[in-house]
């Protein structure tokens, strides 16, 4: 029997809405989520944390903990086996408080024991006697002269100036404005989770709900004082991401215990640990100015940026620097002077979340431009679309848009999209305020906003951005398969199918089976900064164009079709393909101009009804059109970005870590507030595809730009409604009823070094 | 304590330690996992059960008090291979992504359409409100409950 | 710990009787995220989901409503009381609302508690029980103070009373979110047309349900002007005094949920559209 390559394109390749393949497990609740995992003897792991802010830790007494029923292994930092801190982008993390604790939730021992009570328990007993420190939690404060240094080379994570043309350029029209940001969450229902089993070799297994494999082996190894190859890692099922899973949690202290244990140890935070375990957005403090022409053009855009990263760095650095290069916006801007700063503080360590830097810059300038609209009397989207930048514009890196930049495009498509009902509803539950019952349309108004944004796709600034994918075309009985081998973690996001689906329509080979990932094969990077389609969707493709050639050189020597892979496949063809993207630059104020790899953008408009009486809002539709280059499968698009966009719609409107004196008030799912299916309205999307020459099959990322957008849109639309100036989210009612605008406390000039703020 | 139960049609003995929730139980002894635990507190939904045919949060059941109830898991839906209208619904809109919450999604949406068999938007998003997703903006989840509803009731 | 699952009421209370260290589990959703939390661990729990005696409703003229009575029972059933009804469909989602029952929430006690406002402004009785006997203790007297109640270590609750009050009533809850949501403030309005009283309960204010007695006297004046037989429609400007004499009984604090200052301007919303609301019902 001859098993031919179907001349005919095959099913499921790319372009379709295909079904995923762990689609059916997740359905039936057989999916195995890092904290659906047991093995025989599993004990089980417990994290005591720091109940203050900053403190110097002056005893820690584990006597009564050890002894305690079930109890097997208490480790503090005194007992770590070698390096004690670890970090994504700077060493500065202690895997056990060392001396001091610098925020509520840092972790400073570590149990297992036979159940998770016991080892709850076990916390409990630890006696920990702390000297309490002044703690900072204001990011500006922090950056003075006068602060005490949180770490040892003081409180500036990242500094990051962005100049462009005259940055002290003046103009017709200039608006100006102060914004804040609160910290958001990424919520990932899935909280942390990971199994760690020794081997006999002395090393240890890890399985994990991570974002990147190998870069958490990266930090992981070196914590335990084993070499790179002693420690294995597997993906467990993620419950989501969202940024949240980019740094290290729960892994280093995973593997301790089994290796002091000898045991196999899970751990599995609870939805308020969680709240503590893991990184934050940034929250953040804006001061922009924008200058234009009476024609509407850009002149100057000038901003302070401060966002505070919290006890640790986690990826501060590259946030800072998203903050500053995007801090324009989609738009042509001859002159820019952007200074950004991280700053350490003792609130909770921020890093990575959908949209990354570009979230918090994008809700500032986006106010500017209405206010600049107001300003100039033009129209919002008039002023967006005549400013939109095209294709070889310059970013004020001054880095040229190229491959495909359909910003005007995208505004105007985005605000042609079809208004919803022009009628105000008059059953409560379709209203602001909901099931609460407040208003059948009492005091409600309508309002539209308008917005655009633009990031970053994959990793910039010269980092080494690669992934590795190993693509196996064999036959059994049934016929031809292909096995897809790579690191990239599946987080939801549906990588799984896009690799499957480029295997299919490059082979021609309909069973495709996606291998689970794990650090036998090289790194496929993270499941970040929307790149695994771009990086690991390329490798796959890659790697499966060098089966092909294998291919059609067996058929030529064998003197056969290529389509017979019956006789060309008595040995299977084996090919592991690294692929790169093309350099990018270092940054650097001189030569930042090629610091990335391609741009992507999106637009918003919202329509709110919000009852100005109460200060509450119900946001009735959002319009969104998007650049994705191509839709790989149009279905799991969409899905990127209404889920995304209920992202945006949280920071809007609702999400936000509530922090006092660097206490979170709200470590919980009630008080936590999470869009539900009252609050999500419908999405029209417009999917734009103008392909980018050096993507697969010109597919850029789709994940993080209806994040971007979505919030300024939204609160544009709220704005619009009330007349309120609204210039921090998550807008409360109390900024709706009262209208205070939210002030910083602290006078810069915009575009000026926060250090040199002097306090209103 | 030991406790016993009808899970998923079938007798069973649990040990339900001090202070565990059903959820736990569920989850730790009984095997089966399929529940998820994403908040303890009954404001997410993900661990959505039926118990004497009402629909549930399981980590909000002391496990020792669920002794001689009936509890349908996610684990029960599907016969073998064949999926459940409700959870081929759920894979077909594409309604999954991390899929943390499509389980207790199941059970909610299997609830409401056993009670009204074809639901208007607006009750679609009050019944399903107590189940949260962080992934898809909700947008495809009220298509599965559509389709689900079309594959139930008028075919 | 050590549980007793009670068979019926007399088993409940002779269990309670002789122990002062029980708790009692009604629906679970309050105490279970207590557990859950690690913040309470009882020693001895007593779960009276499956006493049949206290889910009895009955109706005629006078409302008994047995404490196990579900959310989801007063939204599909006439339970004599509209604002109840409002008050149940806010609570939590339909999960929620298959278990947790009228007899929890005033177990629990808490100023954020939606079904209380509505029973302070019913003038509620709440009906206790022990082996030592049956008592009946009036809303107003129970509640003194955030989770705390008068109830008595050996005593179940079971039932809460009040005279049927008519239609013309109704709930309402500022939260910022638009489902599942533990209110910022909640205000419910009765309008007892037959005995010619006015009731104002008000929620998350103060260290208990509150009763904004000002509010009611002038609504009272208002009816008794404009006569209560028939609907109403207030004029703006006494609705908004209405809602601003609410406004004024309340003690509000700042919390992770809201301003004293939101609490008090939204009260004064509330009252303002409850009372064109509820006057307008016939």
């Amino acid at each position: 029997m001859s098993t031919a390559l179907p001349r005919t394109k095959v099913r499921g390749g790319v372009g379709e809405s295909v079904e995923r393949p762990d689609g059916v497990p997740k359905v039936k609740g057989e999916f195995q989520y890092g904290s659906d995992l047991r093995r025989e003897g599993m004990l089980f792991g417990a994290t005591l944390r720091s109940p203050h802010p900053h403190a110097r830790i002056l005893s820690i007494d584990v006597a009564a903990a050890k002894k305690m029923s079930g109890v097997k292994s208490v480790i503090t930092s005194a007992e770590l086996p070698t390096r004690d801190l670890f970090g994504l982008m700077k060493l500065d993390q202690p895997v056990l408080a060392t001396g001091r604790v610098r925020y509520v939730g840092e972790p400073v021992a570590i149990v297992a024991a036979e159940t998770a009570e016991e080892a709850r328990l076990a916390t409990r007993a630890i006696a920990v006697r702390y000297e309490l420190l002044a703690p900072i939690t204001d990011p500006v404060a922090s950056l003075q002269p006068d602060a005490a240094s949180l770490h040892q080379k003081g409180n500036v994570i990242e500094d990051v100036l962005v100049e462009h043309g005259d940055p002290d350029a003046t103009a017709e029209v200039v608006v100006a404005g102060e914004y804040e940001l609160g910290m958001q969450d990424q919520a990932a229902l899935g909280p942390e989770a990971g199994l760690a089993i020794p081997r006999q070799d002395g090393g240890v297994e890890l399985h994990i709900a991570t974002q990147w494999l190998h870069e958490d082996l990266r930090q992981i190894a070196p914590c335990l004082g084993l070499p790179e190859s002693k420690v294995h890692l597997v993906l467990a099922g993620v419950g989501g991401a969202f940024g949240a899973r980019e740094d290290v949690t729960l892994q280093i202290h995973t593997c301790l215990l089994a290796l002091a244990t000898r045991r196999p140890v899970r751990m599995t935070y609870g939805r308020e640990e969680s709240f503590y375990g893991h990184v934050h957005r940034h929250p953040a403090k804006l001061w922009y100015m924008h200058g234009a022409k009476k024609n509407g053009d850009l002149v100057f855009v000038r901003a302070t940026v401060v966002l505070d990263g919290g006890a640790y760095a986690s990826s501060s650095p590259a946030v800072v620097a998203n903050a500053a290069c995007f801090g324009a916006g989609p738009y042509r801007v001859p002159n820019a002077r952007i200074h950004a700063v991280g700053a350490y503080t003792n609130n909770p360590p921020t890093g990575a979340m959908r949209g990354f830097g570009a979230v918090q810059s994008c809700f500032a300038y986006e106010a500017q431009m209405d206010k600049l609209a107001v300003a100039l009397g033009i129209d919002p989207v008039v002023l967006r679309e005549r400013n939109a930048l095209r294709n070889g514009d310059r970013i004020i890196t001054s880095q040229p848009v190229e491959g495909s930049a359909p910003v005007a495009d995208i505004v105007r498509r985005c605000a042609d999209i079809a208004m919803p009902d022009g009628d105000i509803p008059s059953d409560p539950i379709s209203l602001p305020g909901g099931l609460g019952n407040l208003t059948r349309g009492e005091g409600v108004r309508r309002g539209v906003g308008f917005a655009a944004g633009l990031k970053n796709v994959c990793y910039s600034h010269g980092f080494d951005d690669f992934s590795t994918a190993r693509v196996r075309l064999s036959r059994d009985t049934r016929g031809p398969i292909v096995h897809v081998h790579t690191a990239a973690a599946e987080v939801g996001q549906g990588i799984v199918s896009v690799c499957a689906q480029i295997a299919r329509t490059e082979l021609g080979v309909e069973r495709v089976e996606v291998d689970r990932p794990d650090t036998t094969i090289g790194s496929a990077g993270s499941s970040s900064a929307s790149r695994q389609t771009w990086m690991t969707g390329g490798a796959v493709l890659a790697a499966c164009r060098e089966v092909k050639a294998e291919l059609l050189a067996r058929a030529r020597k064998a003197g056969r079709s290529p389509d017979d892979l019956t006789a060309l496949l008595d040995e299977p063809i084996d090919r592991t393909v690294t692929h790169r993207h093309r350099d990018t630059e270092p940054r650097d104020p001189n030569t930042q101009n090629q610091g990335h790899v391609a741009f992507l953008f999106a637009a918003h408009r919202a329509v709110v009804d919000v009852d100005v009486d109460t200060g509450l809002v119900k946001v009735v539709q959002v319009a969104t059109a998007q650049d994705v280059g191509k839709a790989i499968n149009p279905v799991a698009v969409v899905g990127q970005i209404e889920g995304g966009i209920a992202q945006g719609l949280g920071l809007a409107v609702m999400e936000e870590v509530q922090l006092r004196d660097g206490h979170v008030r709200n470590a919980s799912f009630t008080d936590y507030l999470l869009p539900t299916t009252l609050d999500m309205p419908p999405v029209v999307a417009v999917l734009i595809e103008h392909p980018h020459p050096d993507a697969p099959y010109g597919a850029k990322g789709v994940g993080e730009p209806p994040t971007i957008s979505s919030t300024p849109a939204i609160v544009a639309a709220i704005r619009a409604a009330t007349g309120r100036e609204l210039n921090r989210v998550p807008v409360s009612p109390d900024d709706i009823v009262f209208g205070a605008p939210y002030r910083s406390g602290w006078r810069i000039a915009p575009g000026d070094d926060p250090r040199r703020a002097v306090r209103a | 304590m030991r406790i016993k139960l009808t899970v998923n049609g079938e007798e069973r003995e649990a040990e339900a330690a001090d202070h565990e929730s059903l959820l736990t139980v569920l989850r730790e002894s009984l095997g089966l996992p399929g529940s998820k635990n994403a908040c303890e507190q009954g404001e997410c939904g993900s661990c959505s059960v039926l118990m004497d045919g009402d629909l549930v949060c399981a980590c909000l059941v002391l496990g020792a008090a669920a002794a001689g109830r009936s509890v349908e898991t996610v684990e029960s839906f599907s016969d073998g291979e064949t999926l459940h209208p409700v959870q081929r619904a759920f894979v077909d809109a594409g309604a999954v992504q991390c899929g943390f919450c499509t389980p207790g999604l199941v059970v909610a949406t299997y609830a409401l359409l056993k009670r009204n068999p074809e639901p208007s938007d607006k009750e679609v998003r009050e019944a399903l409100s107590g189940n949260i997703c962080r992934c898809t903006g909700y947008g495809k989840i009220l298509e599965a409950v559509e389709r689900a509803s079309a594959a139930m009731y008028r075919r | 710990m050590s549980v007793h699952i009670a068979r019926n009421l007399d088993d409940a209370l002779e269990d309670l009787s002789g122990r002062a260290d029980a708790t009692i589990l009604a629906g679970g959703t309050d105490l279970l995220v207590e557990i859950n939390f690690g913040r309470q661990r009882p020693s001895h729990i007593i779960p009276i989901d499956r006493v049949e005696e206290l889910k009895d409703l009955s109706r005629n003229g006078h409302v008994r409503m047995g404490a196990l009575i579900t959310y989801t029972r007063m939204l599909e059933n006439d339970v004599g009381s509209p604002a109840l009804v409002e008050a149940a469909r806010t609570i939590g989602s339909p999960q929620i609302r298959n278990v947790a029952t009228i007899g929890g929430n005033l177990g629990t006690c808490s100023p954020a508690g939606d079904t209380l406002p509505v029973l302070a402004a019913l003038e509620a009785t709440v009906v206790l029980k022990s082996k030592r006997g049956e008592r009946r203790v009036a809303f107003a007297d129970f509640m003194t103070g955030p989770k705390k109640s008068v109830r008595r270590p050996d005593e179940v609750i079971v039932a809460a009373e009040w005279d049927d009050a008519g239609v013309a009533q109704t709930y309402m809850f500022a939260a910022t979110r638009n489902a599942m949501a533990i209110s910022i403030s909640g205000l419910a309005l009765v309008i007892d047309r037959a005995r010619r009283r006015v009731g104002v309960g008000l929620g998350s204010c103060g260290p208990t349900i509150i009763r904004a007695s000002e509010a009611e006297r002038f609504a009272t004046g208002l009816l008794d002007e404009a006569g209560w037989e028939k609907p109403h429609r207030p004029s703006d400007a006494a609705a908004k005094k209405f809602g601003e004499l609410a406004a004024a009984a309340a003690k509000p604090i700042d919390d992770v949920r809201g301003t004293v200052a939101y609490r008090r301007h939204v009260l004064a919303v509330m009252g303002t559209r409850a009372l064109a609301r509820v006057a307008a019902i016939p």
